[in-house]
């Protein structure tokens, strides 16, 4: 066959492989950019974390495990609290007792080498650009419109690549589903204009939900005021958990 | 046409076709409706019921608690930060009924001493303060600045 009459072949079949794709569907989710969906989005959900008035009670690591139903073995939490402890001599400790959940005993530093402590509660920081989303093999974790990760339990293989691959320590495999799980910044609660159950309960209001994108609401206010950061930039996740008063090693 | 490239496009054409057949029965349904995920999986997800009733629930019959709280210094503090998930008691009183911790130790959660608290924080030395007593002989919990 000469070169031409191929192409003119070609040109023939070509059409009838795109309508084919087109009626499966096949371009709706290869080629359209998650980014730029979400850019269409209304809604982007965020939380802001105000260390300066954590009192490390653990209500809120308490309150996520009884309303998402977490194992209450003292290793698998959505959220947990850390402490951080820094000497005079430059030492920190860092400690979380059962992810904070029955508050914490004495640090055992002598007030006299104290230079400073605080509590940093974490959960997952539902990245803008999430490194557990790009490695799922399956798609079983995934980014909604509205900006936060969840995983499909249903369709986990429990090959636990997301848990490695969160920069955060966020994830952890559920020892009765061997599924994945995590912070869903409680999808089922905001979806309906409440409030996560962690920031339900906080009691010093250290947790801050709301939509950084939107005017008016306390986590703008809370954005506003306060310098902010976010934990291990240098990954350009690009995390949607902001946190006020804590200090680089804090990660 | 010569022979051999119309059978290799009909072979070619049986191979796109078998794949996307069986791609179609291998994909759950609703994959791809907006990413690379089930869509279902956020309905799936939407879909979880409460444990939590939120804080506007309660005032609805517990007025005067309410009002006793709203002005005191635990106004800000939510219900069923100290007497846990409580949809089950909205959706059926009589039957659930919520925490009621009197303990010292549950208002120590908060309040004992503990160097890493943020300063100016109301925070007791539970050896030294109210003679190991529960704290609710003396401090009303919905207005703790009352001492009885």
């Amino acid at each position: 066959m000469r070169r031409r009459e191929f192409l003119k072949n070609l040109a023939s079949v070509g059409p009838a492989i795109g309508l084919l794709a087109a009626g499966s569907k096949l371009n709706g989710y290869l080629y359209a950019a998650e980014t730029e969906k979400q850019a269409q989005s209304v809604r982007l959900y965020g939380m802001g974390i105000d260390v300066d008035v954590c009192i490390g009670c653990g209500r809120c690591a308490v309150a996520c495990k009884k309303e998402n139903h977490v194992p209450q073995d003292p290793f698998f939490y959505r959220t947990w609290v850390e402490r951080y402890v820094f000497s005079v001599d430059g030492e920190l400790r860092v400690d979380s007792p059962n992810g904070g959940a029955e508050a914490f005993p004495p640090s055992g530093v002598p007030e006299k080498e104290k230079m400073k402590a605080y509590y940093v509660p974490k959960l997952c920081n539902q990245c803008s650009k999430p490194p557990c989303v790009q490695v799922c093999p399956v798609g079983a974790t995934f980014q909604t419109k509205d900006g936060v990760v969840l995983i499909d339990p249903d369709y986990c293989i429990g090959c636990r690549y997301c848990i490695q691959a969160c920069p955060y320590g966020a994830r952890y495999l559920h020892p009765q589903r061997r599924v994945a799980d995590k912070c869903t910044f409680c999808y089922h609660r905001i979806v309906r204009n409440m409030k996560p159950a962690c920031v339900e309960v906080c009691p010093t209001s250290a947790r801050i939900f709301g939509e950084p994108r939107k005017s008016n609401t306390p986590l703008w206010e809370f954005m506003r005021k306060h310098r902010l950061q976010v934990l291990k930039p240098n990954l350009r996740t690009e995390p949607k958990v902001y946190y006020n008063g804590i200090d680089s090693e804090v990660r | 046409m010569p022979a051999q490239v119309r059978r290799l496009i009909v072979l070619f054409a049986v191979a796109v076709a078998g794949f996307l057949i069986v791609r179609h029965f291998l994909l759950p349904e609703s994959f791809g409706l907006h990413g690379h995920y089930r869509a279902k999986a956020v309905d799936l997800a939407a879909s979880q019921a409460f444990e939590y009733a939120g804080h506007l629930a309660c005032p609805e019959c517990h007025e005067e608690v309410a009002a006793l709280k709203s002005p005191s210094k635990h106004a800000e503090v939510a219900c069923e930060a100290c007497h846990g998930p409580s949809m089950s008691h909205v959706s059926d009183p009589a039957q659930n009924k919520p925490e009621l911790p009197r303990a010292r130790d549950r208002c120590g959660l908060c309040h004992y001493y503990e160097a890493s608290r943020p300063a100016g924080f109301p925070q007791v030395d539970p050896a030294r303060h109210g003679a190991r007593a529960e704290c609710v002989t003396c401090h009303n919990p919905h207005s703790p600045e009352m001492v009885q």
